[in-house]
């Protein structure tokens, strides 16, 4: 419990850059570099760079992983037929609750790069393991700690990301949305969990620093944990832990377009146990219509029963409280509620996720 | 370090206090307060007239992270509030003493007494 924290390749930036500190699943992270809501502002209207080296890039590669990942993921990488393209999934366990959700890479048949959680990478990396050796696969897993790893993200951020590191330029200008490619040691993604255009840049712990420095010269703003909740919460993206996790089913979570069950012959871990239990909540946004702030656990009162919100803040850029929350499944976008907020039940509004993408107001 | 002013006292809870020549008591959060809390988009504030145990939950504070209770740090009845500081939260960041949120007259003002000075609560946050 007591361990010391984890410090990523970019510690001594975030200090240098007076950052606030915390710890997040066993790292000492920045959750802000002095101001949550203009680091948020900063990503909707320009760019903003956010060290995720906490995270775990994996690289699964040999001849049997397109197999193996077929069966491992609740989503399919069959889809992935461009090479680099990436796809967003829960990986199950057999009773079809979220041991984490990933973003996966296709690089090649037989070369796939991972990224999961940090909070979970090492259960992910013992259950995936036990999976090799009881499918007998030949594939070849490796963590990658050796990488730090950046996210860069806003309307301006490829542009700015190729000012600063010219040497990666023309690869970043012809990457398509959610694909990523190795450029040298450094891995590429378009991706991002911010609702904006960006990159995810992966590269050796050692060159971090430089990297890191020469973003911030080009005027890519230092985001902390704080900005990056309400920027995926606005986005409408699920944080393990929060809205999800093994108890949890992905119906239940809004996550069922990530299960995919077209093949009926691809028998991955979990979906027997969905197929037996269908979903018995939906997932959907909640807009306070009176002063206050939602947050994570507060009750839900709908017409057609109660509810619960599992992750809520305040919204830099709708200037209200917004929630996720998991509702009976008669309730519909548009419906009024009423949520508990700490002993007082307060009006608001149903709504369908995101509630921003692209710096524009959906709701 | 953060700003503590020596004419203030303070509660180990977080609020300054300002004694008024009309006898009455300004309450605010100190400026470590802030800083730890992070954005302030909301604040909820004790009604005027109602009255206040010395410890007492009376206000709430939320930044973009977190909710927070404002505690009274004396028994007394709550004479203003600051609707000002209602409307721009943001102002408590901007400076934590410039900002009261709302003013006591006390029941007993030996309760001061009680409370810290700047240096005491300066070692009661590097604990």
């Amino acid at each position: 419990m007591n361990a010391p924290a984890r410090l990523t390749p970019l510690h001594d930036q975030h200090l240098a850059a007076g950052a606030r500190m915390v710890n997040f699943a066993g790292w000492d992270m920045p959750v802000n570099y002095g101001s949550q809501i203009a680091e948020h502002h900063a990503v909707r209207r320009r760019a903003g760079m956010f060290d995720v080296s906490h995270m775990l890039a994996l690289d699964l590669t040999g001849t049997d992983a397109t197999p193996f990942l077929r069966q491992l993921l609740a989503n399919d990488v069959a889809r992935l037929r461009q090479p680099g393209k990436a796809l967003y999934s829960c990986m199950l366990n057999k009773n079809g609750g979220v041991i984490d959700d990933l973003i996966v890479y296709r690089l090649a048949d037989d070369d796939y790069r991972l990224v999961v959680n940090a909070g979970t990478a090492d259960k992910d990396l013992a259950w995936m393991r036990s999976r090799i050796a009881a499918a007998g696969a030949n594939v070849t897993l490796q963590g990658r700690r050796d990488l730090a790893m950046i996210a860069v993200q806003g309307p301006q951020a490829r542009e700015l990301f190729g000012t600063a590191l010219p040497q990666l330029r023309e690869a970043t200008m012809v990457l398509a949305p959610f694909v990523g490619t190795r450029v040298g040691e450094a891995f590429i993604g378009r991706t991002g969990y911010t609702g904006e255009d960006g990159l995810e840049l992966a590269l050796p712990a050692a060159e971090a620093a430089t990297a890191w420095q020469a973003l911030a010269a080009a005027g890519i703003a230092p985001c902390g944990l704080g900005a990056r909740d309400t920027l995926r919460l606005e986005a409408g993206m699920n944080l393990y832990g929060q809205d999800m996790d093994e108890s949890v089913s992905p119906l239940d979570a809004g996550l069922a377009w990530t299960v995919d069950l077209r093949d009926e012959s691809r028998d991955f871990v979990g979906r027997e146990a969905l197929a037996r239990n269908p979903a018995t909540k939906r997932l959907l946004g909640l807009v306070l219509e009176a002063p206050g702030v939602l947050r994570a656990h507060m009750p839900v009162h709908t017409d057609a029963g109660a509810g619960e919100t599992s992750s809520g803040s305040f919204s830099p850029t709708l200037e209200k409280a917004i929630a996720f929350a998991r509702l009976p499944l008669d309730v519909e976008p548009g419906d009024r509620v009423s949520v508990d907020v700490r002993g007082k039940l307060l009006p608001a509004r149903v709504v369908k996720l995101p509630f921003v993408r692209n710096g524009e107001a959906l709701i | 370090m953060s700003n503590l002013p020596d004419n203030l006292k303070y509660a180990a809870s977080h609020e300054w206090v300002r004694s008024e020549t009309d006898g009455t008591l300004t309450v605010g959060i100190t400026d470590h307060a802030q800083e730890a809390l992070g954005d302030v988009v909301f604040l909820e504030l004790p009604e005027v007239g109602r009255k206040v145990a010395a410890g007492e939950s009376c206000a709430v504070i939320e930044s973009v992270k977190a909710a927070s209770d404002i505690y009274a740090p004396v028994s007394g009845e709550v004479v203003a509030n600051n609707s000002a500081a209602v409307d721009a939260p943001e102002s408590v960041n901007a400076d934590a003493y410039a900002t009261w949120l709302f003013k006591l007259r006390p029941d007993a003002p030996a309760q001061l007494d009680a409370l810290l000075d700047a240096a005491g609560y300066s070692a009661s946050i590097a604990e």
